[in-house]
C-alpha cells in the first residue's frame, strides 16, 4: 500500500483524527494515509461489509468545471473522456475515464453533474497530471477550479444510509449514482450515493475546515467506525473494481479491461474522445485480452505479477490479488489472451514460483449492492 | 534455554537440539492481519538465513528466514486453518516451524530478549 514518494509528504485534514485514533500512517500517493487502525484490516473489512465504516479519502482530487459563456463543461469534458457526460441529468453521476490516442487509460474517474457544473473526482496519484491536462484542452471552453484542499470522506456499508440519514434525513431516498447539496453540522456539503467498495454508501465533499468536525459526527453515529486504505483494498478487490496503475494504466484500454459499459452508447458510434479509432475498433472486433476474475484452489495468494499460465504458457498477468475477507480466501483479476478468457477455463498462478491451479469466474467476487430506489 | 531473536524479527527457542521458530510480537503488529502461512515440510535441510516460510498479511507476503541452520523437524499444521495464531499469540501457538539444529553456534550472534527489546525501540 505504500510506495516511494519525493519531499515532504501532505497530509489531509483528518491527519490529527487518525493520530488521535492510533491509525498506522503510510505514504500514499504523496500522502501521509492511515493504511489501518488499531482493530486491524481484517475487523474493518468486516465493519463495512456489515455495518458502515468511514473512509478518508480527501487525498483525491476534486475539480469543479463550469463551462464558459455560451460553452458546455460536458461537451468540453466529453472531448477527453468516452462516456456520455452530455447525456448527465443534474444531479446524475458516471464513472469514466481519460483515454489517449492510443485508447490507453490515462486516470479513471467520477463525474457529477450539478446542473450548472461538473464535478469531476480523480485518483490522487493523477490529479496533478489530470489537472494539467484538463487544463490544456479545456481553458478555452471551461472555467477550471482544482478543489484539492477540500475534505471528502466515504461512509460506506449497509447502514452508512441509516447513519446520514440521522443526519440529514434526505440522503435516504438518493439513489446509486445520483448527488445533491445538503447542509451537515451546519456546513455545506456536496453528497453523492456512491463509493467503491461494491456496497451501499456515500462520499461526501466538505470544506477544507469542514473534514474534521463532520467526521467526527460520523464517527460518533453508533453504526461508524473507521476504515483504512488496507481495507478499502481489500473491499474493492471483492467488488471487481479496477485500481489504477494497477489493473487499468496507459497500456489498458477500456475494452481490455471490461469497462465498456462505462462508454456511452451513442459515444461508442461517434467517438470524438482520445483513442476513439483504437476503441471503436477494439468494441467492433474485440481485444487481443482481457482482464478477468482468478479463483485460485487452496489459501495460497497470488499477487500483484504473479504470471498466468494455461499448459505450462504464460497467458497473462495477475493485476490484484490478495485475501478476500468476506469470502474467506483468496482472489485475484488479471489479464489474460481473449482466446482463454472464457469463464471456467483452468489456468495456473505461479506463486513463488510454484504453479496454483485456478479457475477465470465472473466479477465482482461480491455481489453489489447498491441502493437503485 | 530462553528465546533469542534475529534482526529479521524471527525468534528461536531451543530445547534439546531443537528450536521452535516464530515471529516476534512487534513482527505480527507490522505485518497486520495474517490469512496464510506456507510453512516447510518435514525433512526439509534448511540453511542460516535461507527462506523457509510465508506468512502472508492481508497485505503482503513477508518472508521468514531460519535463524539457524538444520533439517525441520515439523512445520505448524495447525496455521493452516488458524492464521492469526500468529497474531493472537506469535510466541506460543503461533509458532511456525520447528528445526533440528546442525551447528549450536549460529544462536551465538542473535539476540536475547533486552537486546531485541532494545532493538526494537531504535526503530521508533
Amino acid at each position: 500500500m505504500s510506495e516511494p514518494t519525493v519531499g515532504p509528504l501532505k497530509r489531509t485534514p483528518l491527519h490529527a483524527l487518525h493520530q488521535e485514533l492510533g491509525a498506522r500512517l503510510v505514504p500514499f500517493a504523496g500522502y501521509e494515509m492511515p493504511v489501518q487502525y488499531p482493530t486491524g484490516i481484517l475487523a474493518e473489512h468486516a465493519q463495512t461489509r456489515t455495518s458502515a465504516g468511514l473512509f478518508d479519502v480527501s487525498h483525491m482530487g476534486q475539480i469543479r468545471l463550469t463551462g464558459k459563456a455560451g460553452q458546455s463543461a460536458a461537451r468540453a469534458l466529453e472531448t477527453l473522456v468516452p462516456g456520455d457526460i452530455a447525456g448527465l441529468q443534474p444531479g446524475q453521476q458516471r464513472y469514466t475515464q481519460f483515454t489517449n490516442e492510443a485508447g490507453g487509460i490515462l486516470d479513471d474517474l467520477m463525474v457529477t453533474s450539478t446542473g450548472d457544473h461538473l464535478l469531476v473526482v480523480v485518483n490522487a496519484a493523477c490529479k496533478d497530471d489530470d489537472l494539467a491536462h484538463i487544463r490544456k484542452h479545456l481553458s478555452a471552453s471551461c472555467e477550471i477550479e482544482p478543489m484539492f484542499a477540500r475534505g471528502l470522506l466515504a461512509l460506506q456499508g449497509p447502514l452508512a444510509a441509516q447513519a446520514l440519514a440521522r443526519l440529514v434525513p434526505s440522503v435516504a431516498t438518493m439513489k446509486f449514482m445520483t448527488g445533491a447539496f445538503v447542509t451537515i453540522d451546519g456546513a455545506q456539503c456536496y453528497v453523492t450515493r456512491s463509493g467503491y467498495t461494491g456496497g451501499d454508501g456515500y462520499e461526501i465533499s466538505t470544506p477544507a475546515d469542514r473534514a474534521d468536525p463532520i467526521a467526527r459526527l460520523l464517527l460518533a453515529q453508533p453504526e461508524v467506525k473507521p476504515i483504512g486504505l488496507g481495507a478499502r483494498d481489500s473491499l474493492r478487490l471483492e467488488a471487481g473494481l479496477c485500481l489504477y496503475g494497477h489493473d487499468i494504466d496507459i497500456t489498458t484500454t477500456p475494452i481490455e479491461a471490461v469497462l465498456l459499459w462505462s462508454i456511452g452508447k451513442e459515444r461508442r458510434v461517434q467517438g470524438g474522445f482520445p483513442g476513439a479509432s483504437v476503441i471503436r475498433k477494439q468494441i467492433a472486433e474485440g481485444a487481443a485480452r482481457k482482464r478477468v476474475g482468478l479463483l485460485p484452489e487452496g489459501k495460497a495468494i497470488a499477487r500483484e505479477g504473479a504470471e498466468i499460465a494455461v499448459g505450462g504458457r504464460i497467458v497473462g498477468k495477475v493485476t490484484s490479488g490478495g485475501f478476500a475477507p468476506t469470502l474467506g480466501r483468496a482472489v485475484a483479476m488479471g489479464y489474460v489472451e481473449k482466446v482463454q478468457s472464457a469463464n471456467g477455463t483452468k489456468v495456473e498462478l505461479v506463486v513463488r514460483g510454484k504453479p496454483v491451479p485456478a479457475e477465470i469466474v465472473p466479477m465482482p467476487f461480491v455481489k453489489h449492492a447498491y441502493y437503485r430506489g | 534455554m530462553s528465546v533469542k531473536y534475529s534482526n529479521e524479527h524471527e525468534w528461536i527457542r531451543v530445547e534439546g537440539d531443537v528450536g521452535t521458530v516464530g515471529i516476534s510480537q512487534y513482527a505480527q503488529e507490522q505485518l497486520g492481519d495474517v490469512v496464510f502461512v506456507d510453512v516447510p515440510q518435514a525433512g526439509r535441510k534448511i540453511a542460516k538465513g535461507e527462506s523457509v516460510a510465508v506468512v502472508e498479511s492481508v497485505k503482503a507476503a513477508s518472508d521468514i528466514y531460519t535463524p539457524a541452520a538444520g533439517e525441520v523437524t515439523e512445520g505448524n499444521a495447525a496455521l493452516a486453518d488458524a492464521p492469526g495464531d500468529i497474531n493472537a499469540d506469535p510466541m506460543g501457538k503461533g509458532w511456525i516451524f520447528k528445526v533440528r539444529l546442525s551447528n549450536p553456534a549460529d544462536l551465538d550472534g542473535l539476540m536475547d530478549q533486552a537486546a531485541y527489546d532494545a532493538f526494537v525501540k531504535s526503530l521508533g
